[in-house]
């Protein structure tokens, strides 16, 4: 693959978007696992919500 | 007074807005639609950067548009969405509404900074400048801060509710930007070219190019679909999470 006299940019501009969007993708999944463990623990407290009591 | 619903079937925009009936139908899509964006990112690069022709002005550059043109899309396009879920906040009280513009407002964000980033990085071997103040550099320059100022506002808050209220004030005063962004370039003469694809006109671009651009469009597209799902769905957890808490304490106190 040969991108000519302004390769840099090219490759700049592909790698600052693989960064910014790995790093969306990454953010999303560990706030969702967070997110998911700290309703986790409040039901391992016993804590629930009422609707879910019955569960 | 009290209503009862329980034996009324919700109908499907009910389902759409209760956040409960929200979690249980998009949870089988996120696996399958990760898929398919990975693989459409997969063959959209492919386009992009091996099986595309330069162009006879731009040359190799303008395998940057093919990142560019998704991301500026995006840039409007997630505006948008939360400009109809803050009329959703303000008008019908949706309460999947504020959570939808919440989790949409750091997405847009990103996707308009690396419309900027990227727009740059081709404007110098392109136009020899990495920026100008013209009508669309300015005006999607300003939606980025506006994104930013949304980001704030959310964080700035501790009741959501109120948030919710304040922030989708705010979103619509904000959306006026978005025709400045999408007509600078017909209002203003500027370096930045007219839209090159209009479902008017048809397009100016031949199919060799038009390929890349499509897939790698539909990809981003549909990586904001997928994340904001996920995001949505990690927001109505953390409300309940921070309920439960807050129950928890009060339980413990009284």
């Amino acid at each position: 693959m040969d991108l000519g006299p302004h390769a840099a940019f090219i490759i700049g501009a592909y790698a600052a978007v693989a960064i910014g969007t790995l790093l969306l993708i990454g953010f999303s999944y560990f706030d969702a696992r967070r997110t998911a463990r700290r309703l986790a623990d409040l039901e391992a407290r016993g804590i629930r919500r009422r609707s879910d009591a019955g569960k | 007074m009290t209503v009862d619903f329980a034996d009324k079937k919700p109908s499907w925009f009910g389902r759409l807005a209760n956040p409960g009936q929200f979690l249980a139908w998009s949870k089988p899509f996120v696996v399958p639609l990760s898929v398919l964006t990975a693989v459409l990112f997969a063959i959209g690069l492919y386009f992009a950067l091996f099986d595309s022709p330069p162009d006879y002005q731009m040359g190799e550059t303008v395998r940057i548009m093919y990142i560019h043109v998704p991301n500026a899309w995006l840039s409007q396009f997630v505006y948008a969405v939360m400009a109809v879920a803050s009329i959703g906040t303000l008008v019908w009280r949706h309460p999947l509404a504020d959570v939808a513009a919440k989790s949409a407002a750091p997405l847009g964000a990103v996707f308009t900074g690396l419309a900027l980033i990227t727009g740059s990085l081709w404007g110098r071997p392109t136009w020899g400048t990495f920026w100008e103040w013209d009508g669309r550099m300015t005006s999607t320059l300003i939606l980025f801060l506006i994104y930013l100022g949304i980001v704030a506002l959310w964080r700035a808050f501790e009741d959501s509710g109120r948030a919710g209220r304040v922030i989708a004030v705010f979103t619509l005063v904000g959306a006026l930007d978005i025709p400045v962004v999408k007509f600078s370039v017909d209002w203003w003469n500027s370096l930045h070219q007219p839209a090159s694809i209009s479902l008017m006109g048809g397009e100016h671009m031949p199919p060799a190019m038009l390929l890349p651009l499509g897939i790698m469009t539909l990809a981003f597209t549909l990586l904001f679909v997928v994340l904001h799902i996920v995001r949505i769905r990690t927001e109505i957890l953390r409300r309940r999470a921070e309920t439960l808490e807050r129950q928890a304490a009060t339980r413990v106190a009284g």
